[in-house]
């Protein structure tokens, strides 16, 4: 017993150095699987406010840029609205937000990160504005991703420019359908990939959500097709997707909550067993 | 005593904000950041003893991977480089570290730029390795490690050279 004590004594500064090391490889173990509850995230009142203080000079310094994008919003929603009612005795449906599924949450970006592996956004709207995990993250021009963490008022957002990230996609011009991921290089890109090699895929078309999850409905833009190629097995096409948003300058993004989620988790529940 | 203590606890928040705030924003060729906030193990006292720096180290990198929502790779870094810091101070001051009489005011530059160079490598290293998490990706790493590490060792050197030499 005397020598185990004298064992601590004597490395105590290694057993020290372990103790912490293990405890951070610990953390970044976990941060490396999937939602899994993080104990150390952005989302908390001392990050949040000190990010808001910078967020409230910084946005100034965008004003103009926020402006041109909220305009050109506008025109393309006035555009759809016109077009509708010329075609009055055909109903429109707008897929983007079909008949009240979706309730939609305005939040500004404290933080932005895209030059990481794993990338995360900070945003002010949280527990209080009945913000929860999973919901999703879009601007005017495309998907930013999906709502991580969440406390009393900001949450962080599991960005589309992250290796954990896995999205439902499809290409516009068909149903063909795979999985949006990211290769960790450029915060332009995304790649699609397990597309079937049947489906038409040519370059410069659109791709879009999927709808398969409960999280984003069908038909958000994410981007445009750069390039593609058959996977090593053959079966498959990999396409790397240019996006259409601007992942580095990200000012103000809208939150959607499905509000059928329960209904469909049930549904999806039951019919597993 | 106090004197140090707040000297150090000023550091302390002072980095940290400046790494969070301005440093992580940098990317610069779209993915190379300083990690500036190291300066603060670089320059702790070393009378104090081990256990001390290692548990503010962790500290300090816990805190910036709170900020950065990195896991915990800032922590695991900056305690390695803690932990390795008297190696790094025995092999670049020598004889000045085995008296316990080194001033980083008035080390000659030499040796405070081999210091800062090593213990930044070992630092990066280590970070990037976590970040990444993929031993296949050995060249991202490497690549990361040298360009992130050039950054931060001039901004570091410069800074501890403005900062602590004329408080002479």
């Amino acid at each position: 017993m005397q020598q185990i004590i004298n064992f601590v004594i004597r490395n105590k500064t290694f057993l020290l150095f372990l103790l912490l090391f293990s405890i951070a490889l610990a953390l970044t173990i976990q941060s490396h699987s999937y939602h899994r509850s993080k104990f150390i995230n952005s989302a908390n009142g001392l990050t949040g406010g000190v990010y808001g203080a910078v967020n409230s000079v910084d946005k100034y310094f965008d004003l103009e840029q926020e402006n041109k994008i909220l305009s050109e919003e506008n025109k393309r929603l006035r555009e759809q609205l016109f077009n509708s009612e010329t075609t009055a005795d055909s109903i429109v449906i707008d897929t983007s937000y079909s008949s009240g599924r979706y309730r939609v949450l305005v939040a500004d970006v404290y933080k932005n990160s895209y030059s990481l592996t794993n990338n995360y956004l900070t945003i002010n709207k949280g527990k209080k504005d009945s913000v929860k995990q999973d919901f999703g993250v879009i601007t005017s021009k495309g998907i930013v991703g999906i709502i991580d963490n969440t406390s009393k008022n900001y949450a962080t957002v599991l960005s589309i420019l992250n290796k954990r990230s896995r999205i439902n996609a499809k290409l516009k011009s068909s149903n063909h359908i795979g999985s949006l991921i990211w290769n960790g290089n450029s915060p332009e890109f995304a790649q699609l990939i397990d597309v079937s090699k049947f489906a038409p895929v040519k370059v410069g078309d659109t791709i879009v959500t999927g709808g398969q999850s409960a999280i984003f409905p069908k038909g958000i833009g994410i981007g445009k097709i750069e390039s593609f190629e058959t996977d090593i097995s053959g079966d498959t096409y990999t396409i790397q997707v240019k996006l259409f948003n601007d992942m580095t300058n990200i000012g103000t993004i809208y939150i959607l909550e499905n509000l059928d989620k329960e209904e469909i988790k049930t549904l999806e529940s039951s019919s597993d067993e | 005593m106090n004197n140090v203590v707040a000297s150090n606890s000023i550091r302390f928040v002072v980095l940290l904000l400046v790494q969070v705030v301005l440093c992580n924003n940098v990317n610069f060729m779209g993915y190379i950041n300083p990690y500036i906030y190291i300066i603060f193990i670089f320059l702790f006292p070393i009378r104090e003893t081990r256990m001390v720096l290692l548990i503010t180290s962790f500290l300090l990198g816990m805190l910036v991977d709170m900020f950065s929502d990195s896991g915990g790779i800032h922590a695991a870094a900056a305690v390695f480089l803690a932990y390795s810091r008297p190696v790094l101070l025995k092999s670049s001051f020598g004889m000045l570290y085995e008296h316990q009489t080194i001033k980083f005011s008035n080390t000659d530059l030499g040796s405070l730029i081999t210091y800062v160079s090593f213990g930044t490598l070992i630092h990066h290293f280590v970070l990037f390795s976590l970040e990444v998490f993929n031993i296949s990706s050995i060249l991202l790493i490497l690549k990361k490690t040298l360009f992130s590490s050039i950054f931060t060792i001039i901004l570091s050197v410069l800074i501890v050279i403005l900062f602590s030499r004329n408080k002479k």
